[in-house]
């Protein structure tokens, strides 16, 4: 098990060695991944450890790939999906242009349900997804479209639930053990590399979607990322979070109007 | 005596289960006494994500301030906390819950193991771990991990337990300070 101290020197080594700022995640659970990781990766000692990430630059690219989650699904909590359906796609239906921002957003599974969304709304062709992520390798595999066949029957179920009622299966082709999402969806994203300790806004946005990534930041990072996203919201946009995510803490909250019982906020000031 | 033992020395009492552990519970909750010098901490394997029930059927059965908790919520004395469904609960220095969304450990999210893992770390010797019926092995590291830090550790009496697994295997891999049925950990918590 991994030291306080020694978690520290870690993070400060990615900072100055990297330029990688992980001092603001959530402590324990940073703390948790480093110790996978050392267990993972059979390092006999902390000093062999540090050493390895000061020193490899590959090495260095697994450590930060599995520092961070990149746990996902699509339509992950239904009745989230259920709500951007019936509450949020309605109120932007008449804008000319829909631009929808998905921050962390890691293989990109929650981009296609927004797609989906999106297409089923009749609002696809006038829509821009843009995905960001700290991670490079996880929007790789977003830009392609292509992931694993064994969870699409949960996803179908998921979709089901969310309101969906075409058959979702027409969403992909399947090959072997693999499924590709249609063009048709991936033509309207846009992936770029974005840290959100580090980087500003890019844009202003009518939806922008953050979900299960603050839950990894302390309390002072959060708030930083939720004036990003003010910044980068219009009035009467909407921001969703994470089922256990919350607005609560945060100096923007005054602002923004929590729609119906869902982690969906909608910016009235 | 061991009542002393828990009331002066625990800020947190943490108790973990799976299958048959929702009828222990219900049979213990009501038996706790206001105020709880502790915060008591609820970790169970839970079938479904959307299942906030759970919360509200507890909260039957208690005076005591009982929520499912969100991230970043303070950990208070006297308060009754439940893990929800789909994540990880972890314990912070600062005195406040953290979630983590990552993979399941022990084909479980939440996972007791690292619930108790992440508390004994920031507790020590302030924590009591008890682990209930199951038919798992998650629980049995993170209550090594709790008396390595010296907490008390408590196990539900396999031949009481619905499922008598997880006990068993918490027995097996750890010395818990007691086994003990319902009763018995009702007099411990009073």
């Amino acid at each position: 098990m991994i030291e306080e101290e020694e978690v520290t020197l870690l993070l400060n080594d990615l900072l100055e060695v990297y330029g990688y700022d992980f001092t603001q995640y959530a402590r324990a659970s940073i703390k948790r991944r480093i110790n996978r990781l050392w267990t993972l990766d059979k390092f006999p000692s902390f000093a062999e450890l540090r050493y390895r990430v000061r020193t490899d630059a590959d090495y260095l690219k697994r450590f930060v790939e599995e520092l961070t989650v990149n746990v996902t699904e699509m339509f992950r909590d239904p009745s989230f999906y259920r709500a951007l359906r019936k509450e949020v796609l309605p109120a932007l239906t008449a804008k000319p242009f829909i631009r929808v921002w998905h921050a962390g957003c890691s293989t990109g599974e929650e981009v296609f349900s927004m797609a989906i969304l999106l297409k089923e709304a009749n609002l696809l062709h006038k829509s821009l997804l843009y995905a960001t992520d700290l991670n490079p390798e996880v929007l790789e595999v977003a830009r392609k479209g292509i992931y694993a066949l064994a969870p699409m029957r949960q996803y179908s179920e998921n979709y089901v639930l969310s309101g969906g009622t075409a058959d979702f299966s027409g969403y992909y082709t399947a090959q072997y053990d693999y499924v590709k999402f249609n063009e048709e969806l991936t033509r309207k994203m846009v992936f770029s590399t974005h840290n959100l300790v580090s980087d500003r806004s890019f844009n202003e946005f009518d939806l922008i979607l953050c979900r299960n990534v603050l839950i990894y930041f302390d309390k002072t990072l959060q708030d930083r990322v939720l004036t990003l996203f003010d910044e980068s919201l219009g009035l009467l946009s909407f921001l969703g979070l994470g089922s256990k995510e919350t607005l609560r803490f945060s100096g923007i909250r005054q602002k923004y109007k929590q729609v119906g019982s869902e982690k969906i906020w909608r910016k009235i000031d | 005596m061991a009542e002393n033992r828990l009331v002066s020395n625990s800020a947190m009492v943490l108790i973990g289960g799976s299958t048959g552990s929702i009828d222990v519970l219900l049979n213990l909750l009501p038996a706790l006494r206001p105020p709880l010098t502790f915060a008591l901490v609820i970790v169970l394997h839970r079938k479904s994500a959307t299942d906030t029930s759970l919360a509200d059927l507890f909260a039957l059965k208690t005076s005591l301030p009982l929520q499912e908790v969100e991230d970043k919520d303070a950990i208070l004395p006297g308060h009754i906390y439940l893990a929800p469904a789909d994540y990880h609960l972890l314990i912070e220095h600062d005195g406040t819950f953290s979630l983590d969304d990552s993979e399941k450990v022990n084909y479980s999210r939440p996972s007791i193991d690292v619930t108790f893992e992440s508390a004994a770390d920031v507790y020590g010797s302030a924590l009591t771990g008890i682990l209930l019926s199951g038919a798992n092995a998650d629980g049995s590291a993170g209550l090594q991990a709790i008396k390595r830090a010296g907490g008390l550790t408590i196990v539900q009496h396999p031949d009481t337990a619905q499922v008598a697994y997880m006990p068993q295997q918490a027995i097996l891999n750890t010395k818990p300070d007691y086994v003990l049925d319902v009763e018995g950990m009702v007099s411990v918590l009073r």
